[in-house]
Formats: structure tokens, C-alpha cells, sequence
């Protein structure tokens, strides 16, 4: 589902952001990515999304590799992979309907589908009886749902999540945690990023990935051999 | 179908700014215009000139009838050459009393008419320019008889080089304006993706196609651009009718003209903003 291949990220100013990181998340698996701030979480959720591609090595995720993918054709796998952030990115001035609709519309689904589409994906959340409502009047967590509605509308096979819980309080995270753990447990594949270890220890059965400065240095399904250093680059 | 739907609301989220780009281009495309105008009626001019462009032969007064006539079939031989036509002594006071009537008096006085007699020569379309009538002038001018050709060979040349800087200048200053129209579209689609950039990352957040959110964009341009040159025709159209009511004559431009115009408006504005979408859709 998703593979990296000794990835490498480098960046003109700042060096590396990742450093020769290999993973697999299967189909169904429900993983968290942790670390400090700055150990290249974030760096790692947007190779995965091809928003950005590797300096080297290889990512793969739902058969499109990142080194024959082009920004012109990322669309394909955007349709197979959510992505959800810490700060929701709703757009303003639309109802929680709306923003649901927006993304249902822009990929093809037929007009008169629309409403009764978005309403099914809100139902999916727990936000039914408020999607009538501005997405600015709604709470942090609500907002949070709607956009996990959101990148439900192409029924993906991946979850990737940015600190999805960074702006909630603990109760809104926990809620948000349960919605994930609901969805992983109809099939689809979760990669959370977060920095909240009090939430990680609170799923002791969830898979942990741990980045340090750019480096994969713990990886709970594979303890032992993470652990140690990578194996050369191009064996 | 969702095209054009997000073309039109971008005119209503947007009024002033569409608007105020259109207004621009049209501003911009209607020099343009004038100078389509200002040049076909150039072009009109010096071909009606054109037309008159001609070579006089003179003849002596000895010379004979039968060696006139020699000389009129030599030079209808030629593929330059049209036609000739004779005029005689009494022909050419004949036509000084008419076109100098002012001196009416003094060639009515006259015991001897001191005017000569004159083949002239009318060349054919395509062959007013300077080379075919020096060929034409110096054929004439082997006979013994002839005195004299006369062309205006400076004036055929200062013709021809009217000709050539009237089309260069419209060249040059309309693609200058034209740039400036497209420059006006990019910056107008420039400021609407600016202006629709959240939207936009959703779009491509959930997997819009390329070609899903760059086209609202590529026929927000090419309308502008269709709308500018419309009102760019309007505007040069006013300006037309106003300079032949009150000051001089002119032609309009022929249709074809018209429709290339505001069809190469609407390319511009396509090619203008997909070139702004190339350069700014990666940024947001
Ligand atoms: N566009 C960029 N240009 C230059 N450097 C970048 C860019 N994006 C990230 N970085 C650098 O890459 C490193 C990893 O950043 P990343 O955002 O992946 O960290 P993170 O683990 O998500 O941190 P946080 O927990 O604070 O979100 C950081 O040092 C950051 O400064
Ligand atoms: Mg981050």
C-alpha cells in the first residue's frame, strides 16, 4: 500500500529532511509517525501525497511510484489517498455541507448526487444534524470532522493525517482518534502524524514509526531492525 | 459544462476587477484597431496611386506616324506594359487649356505650339513597381525619335518605401499593444487564481484533474480577451465614423479583419493565461 525505498529528502537551504528512511504500511494497517518537531513528519506525509518528491530513493504508495508520477498526473493517486490537516483548511464561506460537496463535485460525481452524498459522508463523521452549518461556526473538532468527510468523498484506501489532532482538546482528539479507528476497522489504512505521545501510549496496539532528525529510528512492528543503522544506499 | 459555469461566476464574484481587465484590453486592442485602420486605409490610398503610376514617352516633331505606331506595338509587346495611348501636339495644348486654365489665355495666343507629342504608357497590375518601369522607360528611349521618358522614378521610389514603413510601423506598434493585452489577461488570471488559491488546493487536494481547474481559468482568459476585442472594434469603430464625418474620408477594414481580430484576442487571452497558469498553479 505504502513503501519507501531508502527516501531521501534534501532541501537547498535547510539539508536534509529525511534521511534514507525505509517503511511499509500495509492495506488496513493503522500506523502513528511520531517525533520531534522538526524530525521530518510532515517532510514524510507530503512524499506520500506527492505534493513533494524524493531526492532519492523511492516512494510508493497504491502502485504509483514517485518516479514516474508528474504533479500533472498526482490527481490518480489523490483519488485513492485523504489527507487531513492540523488545521482543518475549509473553505471559508461555505456551509459543512458545501465543503463536502465541493470536493464530491470537482472529481465527477453528477450534480443531483451532490447533496445526498455529502449528507452520507457527514452521517459517516457523526456531523449529520450540523451540516447546514458555516464551517467557521463549528467547533475545532467538528471542523476536524468535516474535513475528514471531506477526504472520504473518493472513498480512498489511505488515511494520511498531519496532526490531526493538534488544535483539539483532548476530548475532541479522542473523539477524532475513535472516527480513525472506526474507518481502519472497515479496511482503510491510517498514517498519523503527532507529536502527542500521551495519545500514542493511550493505543498500545497501534503500530508507532519514530523519525529523529530525519532518520526512522523505532518502528514498533520491526523493533530490532530499525534500530539499526540503515543498510547502504544502493545495494 | 463545470467550465464555463466557473468562468461566468468568476465575472460575478469579480465584477470590477473583470471588468476593469477587460476595459484595459479593450483599451489596449483598440490601438490596435486604429492602427489596422490607419494602415489598411494607407495600403487603399497608395494603391489607388498606384494605379497611376505610368511612363510618358515624348516624341519629336519630326517624328512619323508609322514610327510612332512601331514603337506603341514594341512596347504593347511587353508583359509590363498594359496599354499605350497616343496624344498628338494638338492633344496635349488640348489638355493644358483644360487642367491650367489659368494660362487659357497664353495658349490661346500662341502661333506655334511649343508642346510635344506623347505616347503614354500604362503598366500592368504588378508591374508599378520601379524596376518594371525603368525597363519600360529604357525600351522607349533606343528609338531616335523619343526625347525624352518620363516617370517620376524618385516619386515611384518614395512610394514603395511609404508602403514598406506603413506596414512595418503597424507591425511593430500592434504586437507591442497586442503584448500588452496579453500581458493585462495574465495579470487579470494571475490575480484570480491569487484570489480562489484556498479552493484551488482542495481541488488538487482531493484530485481534481489538471485540466478540471486549470480550464475555468483558460476560458476566463480567452473571454476577456474575446469581450476586449469586441469592445476594442466598438471603440475604433466610433473612432472611424468620427474621423470621416469630420476631418477626412476613410475606408473600414474589411470584415475578415474584424473577425481575426477578436478571434486573435481570444487566443491571446488563452495563451496569456495559460501561461500565467503554468508560472502561479504550482505555487499555491
Ligand atoms: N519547504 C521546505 N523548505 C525547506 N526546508 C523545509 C521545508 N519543509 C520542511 N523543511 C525542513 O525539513 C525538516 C523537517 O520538517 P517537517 O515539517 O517534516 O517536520 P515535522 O516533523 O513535521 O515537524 P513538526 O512536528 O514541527 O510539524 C525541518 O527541519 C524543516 O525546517
Ligand atoms: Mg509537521
Amino acid at each position: 500500500m505504502i513503501k519507501l525505498n531508502h527516501v531521501t529528502k534534501e532541501y537547498a537551504r535547510r539539508g536534509k529532511a529525511l534521511d534514507d528512511v525505509s517503511f511499509q504500511v500495509k492495506k488496513g494497517e493503522f500506523a502513528f509517525l511520531t517525533g520531534h518537531s522538526g524530525s521530518g513528519k510532515s517532510t514524510t506525509l507530503r512524499l506520500i501525497h506527492m505534493a513533494d518528491f524524493p531526492t532519492g530513493g523511492e516512494v510508493l504508495v497504491c502502485g504509483f511510484s514517485s518516479n514516474v508520477t508528474t504533479p500533472r498526473d498526482v490527481w490518480k493517486l489523490r483519488r485513492r489517498v485523504g489527507f487531513v490537516f492540523q488545521e482543518f483548511r475549509l473553505l471559508p464561506g461555505r456551509t459543512a455541507l458545501q465543503n463536502v460537496t465541493f470536493a464530491l463535485e470537482v472529481t465527477g460525481t453528477p450534480r443531483k448526487e451532490l447533496a445526498s452524498q455529502g449528507r452520507r459522508l457527514l452521517a459517516q463523521v457523526g456531523l449529520a444534524v450540523k451540516s447546514g452549518m458555516q464551517a467557521h461556526e463549528l467547533s475545532g473538532g467538528e471542523q476536524q470532522r468535516v474535513a475528514i468527510a471531506r477526504a472520504l468523498a473518493n472513498e480512498p484506501l489511505v488515511l494520511l493525517a498531519d496532526e490531526p489532532t493538534g488544535n483539539l482538546d483532548e476530548r475532541a482528539a479522542r473523539g477524532i482518534m475513535e472516527l480513525f479507528r472506526d474507518l481502519n476497522a472497515r479496511g482503510m489504512a491510517v498514517l498519523m502524524a503527532t507529536h502527542d505521545l500521551d495519545l500514542v501510549r493511550a493505543y498500545p496496539d497501534v503500530r508507532v514509526l519514530e523519525l529523529n532528525e530525519g532518520r526512522l529510528v523505532f518502528d514498533s512492528a520491526a523493533p530490532e531492525v530499525a534500530d539499526e543503522p540503515a543498510p547502504a544506499r544502493d545495494a | 459544462m463545470h467550465a464555463i459555469r466557473e468562468a461566468l461566476a468568476a465575472f460575478r464574484r469579480a465584477p470590477l476587477l473583470t471588468a476593469l481587465s477587460t476595459a484595459m484590453v479593450a483599451l489596449a486592442l483598440y490601438v490596435v484597431g486604429l492602427f489596422a485602420v490607419a494602415s489598411y486605409n494607407l495600403h487603399e490610398a497608395l494603391e489607388r496611386v498606384e494605379e497611376r503610376v505610368e511612363v510618358v514617352v515624348y516624341v519629336r516633331d519630326d517624328a512619323r506616324d508609322s514610327e510612332i505606331q512601331l514603337l506603341e506595338e514594341e512596347l504593347r509587346s511587353m508583359e509590363e506594359v498594359a496599354d499605350t495611348r497616343y496624344y498628338s501636339k494638338e492633344d496635349a495644348l488640348q489638355r493644358a487649356r483644360v487642367d491650367l486654365p489659368e494660362f487659357e489665355e497664353l495658349f490661346t495666343d500662341l502661333e506655334v505650339n511649343p508642346l510635344p507629342a506623347s505616347v503614354e504608357v500604362e503598366l500592368g497590375a504588378g508591374f508599378r513597381t520601379p524596376e518594371s518601369v525603368a525597363r519600360v522607360a529604357d525600351r522607349a528611349s533606343i528609338y531616335p525619335f523619343v526625347e525624352a521618358t518620363r516617370y517620376g522614378q524618385e516619386w515611384v521610389d518614395r512610394l514603395f518605401l511609404l508602403r514598406r514603413i506603413g506596414g512595418i510601423t503597424t507591425a511593430i506598434l500592434g504586437s507591442a499593444f497586442a503584448v500588452v493585452a496579453a500581458l493585462i489577461i495574465g495579470t487579470a488570471v494571475r490575480i484570480a487564481i491569487f484570489a480562489r488559491r484556498e479552493e484551488i488546493h482542495v481541488m488538487r487536494l482531493v484530485g481534481a484533474t489538471h485540466g478540471f481547474i486549470r480550464r475555468p481559468f483558460l476560458l476566463e482568459g480567452a473571454l476577456t480577451g474575446i469581450l476586449g476585442g469586441g469592445l476594442a472594434v466598438a471603440l475604433t469603430y466610433a473612432s472611424y465614423l468620427g474621423v470621416s464625418r469630420l476631418i477626412f474620408r476613410l475606408e473600414w477594414i474589411p470584415l475578415e479583419w474584424v473577425v481575426a481580430g477578436i478571434a486573435a484576442g481570444g487566443l491571446f487571452g488563452l495563451l496569456a493565461s495559460a501561461f500565467a497558469l503554468r508560472r502561479y498553479l504550482r505555487e499555491v
